[in-house]
């Protein structure tokens, strides 16, 4: 499991980790709370093309639908094929095996801080 | 905006970690940490719902039957004492206003009225009007009132355990009044989840001491605390309608396939028979379920497509917890509701196949 303190986030409730030129995407526990049970994830398949703050995904629990957003433009190198097998793994490890997808990207957003995003969700 | 109401129980709620959510206004707990691992509870052991939030309306007089027989869709004069019967309460065009269960009291002219807590007030006000020229009080009595729910297989040993009583000779949608800790208090076999189970009025300042009697006694047997999003899909899966989805002042009950709850047959005139009769319009659409495969549900607002021609929008849907597919009840055309009728729901943008079945989505083994 990745340090949460060390994660940059975004408003849309995700958090990345920055590699080198990989970001590796996922949602936070604080997202993965709200949404509940999450049963499926559609994620984008190696090689896409995403646009920073366009929907490549979904997380879906049994109450309600979670939009996966790009926070960054890039190509898609990897889709945690072990999440879509066990979607569970999004609430049960959200900063760790519960991970979505890795990106190489050229440019870096603005991404809001761990502190910052504590503010946010009011914690 | 109106003022935050919470349940007498909502510090219980608090300490068990639930995540809450408003519902009607109300702050309820939505779950206590995996709404799936308390929707499985349910089907396979048991598990306890707040659901204090509901209203209780209580009427009583010398007139209280026929009068219901007249407030209300159903024949509720012929109600044994200390029986339930699910009934509609109808506006003058047939509409619903709140679909309610009703229990007659052990002895007397007294009956209870349960209705959705976001409708206490159009139910109240309802209830008041139509009392004009009937020997009735109505008397809401929602806030004294708190309401549990032990639903699941293995419900009965639990609340036999913590009141004290015998339940092996109370059939479904009867109940027993009895006492706890020297308060009046009453059992009713009756649920909103497809399992066998009870639902528990209690005076709103024992709520605490009974839940807690109840999760104790009911941990040995895997009863487990349960939120609404349990209760939904739960409900969902037993194909019963949810306020506000499947039922509104919109629709008709033979639309929704509640026409049974409408009992035409019984003398006298009640409010909204006219429009029953006339019933509605040509084409009107009806409620039906739908199954499909896969993991990515319908959900209630999603369009229902023949081809390219708009049929209907679904009304609830979800991936059923326990059938591992997606189901949803929805709105069609009479054309495309007949089971077996493929039709395509546009699942944000992207066409899903779905096939029209008889409802419920579950049943459970009579034992």
């Amino acid at each position: 499991m990745a340090d949460p303190t060390t994660l940059q986030y975004t408003a849309e409730h995700e958090w990345v980790l920055i590699e080198g030129d990989i970001a590796t995407i996922g949602i936070t526990a604080f997202a993965a709370d709200k949404l509940g049970d999450v049963v499926f994830v559609d994620l984008p398949g190696e090689g896409s093309l995403v646009t920073e703050g366009s929907v490549v995904g979904e997380v879906e629990s049994t109450k309600s639908v979670g939009e996966l957003f790009a926070p960054v433009a890039g190509t898609v190198t990897e889709a945690n094929d072990a999440v879509l097998a066990d979607p569970s793994l999004v609430n049960s490890d959200p900063f760790g095996a519960g991970w979505l997808i890795k990106v190489t990207y050229s440019e870096l957003p603005p991404l809001i801080s761990y502190a910052n995003y504590q503010d946010l969700v009011g914690e | 905006m109106t003022e935050t109401r919470y349940s007498p129980l909502h510090q219980v709620h608090v300490d068990a970690g639930a995540s809450f959510t408003d519902f009607a206004g109300w702050q309820m707990p939505v779950s206590y940490g995996s709404d799936l691992g308390e929707h499985h509870a349910v089907r396979t052991a048991a598990g306890i719902f707040d659901i204090s939030h509901m209203a209780e309306i209580r009427i009583d007089g010398p007139d209280s039957a026929a009068y219901l027989d007249y407030a209300l869709a159903g024949r509720l004069s012929v109600l044994d004492h200390l029986q339930a019967k699910y009934t509609l309460l109808l506006d003058e065009q047939g509409g619903v206003i709140d679909d309610l269960i009703v229990y007659r009291g052990a002895e007397g002219n007294s009956f209870l009225v349960v209705a959705n807590a976001g409708n206490r007030l159009p139910v109240v006000l309802a209830l008041q009007e139509r009392a004009a020229g009937f020997k009735v009080a109505v008397a809401d009595e929602s806030d004294l009132v708190s309401l549990i729910a032990v639903q699941g297989p293995v419900s009965r040993p639990i609340v036999e355990k913590v009141l004290g009583l015998d339940l092996s000779e109370l059939k479904y949608y009867r109940g027993v009044e009895t006492t706890y800790r020297d308060q009046k208090c009453f059992v009713a076999r009756t649920g909103y989840t497809g399992e066998d189970g009870y639902e528990i009025y209690v005076g709103q300042y024992n709520a605490t001491a009974l839940w807690n009697d109840l999760v104790e006694a009911g941990e040995p047997h895997g009863l487990i605390p349960a939120g609404l999003a349990a209760r939904d899909t739960l409900r969902l899966e037993a194909g019963m309608p949810l306020y506000g989805h499947e039922l509104g002042l919109e629709t008709l009950p033979v639309q929704a396939g509640l026409d049974r709850v409408v009992v035409l047959a019984k003398e006298g005139d009640f409010v909204g028979r006219a429009a029953i009769e006339a019933g509605p319009v040509p084409g009107a659409r009806v409620l039906v379920g739908l199954t499909a495969e896969g993991r990515r549900a319908g959900r209630a607002g999603y369009g229902l497509y023949s081809g390219d021609e708009l049929v209907g929008e679904i009304t609830s849907g979800a991936l059923s917890p326990t059938l591992g597919h997606p189901i949803a009840m929805a709105y069609v055309d009479p054309a495309v509701a007949e089971p077996g009728t493929t039709i395509d729901i546009d699942v944000r943008g992207s066409r899903i196949p779905a096939t029209v079945v008889a409802l419920p989505f579950y049943k459970r083994e009579k034992q």
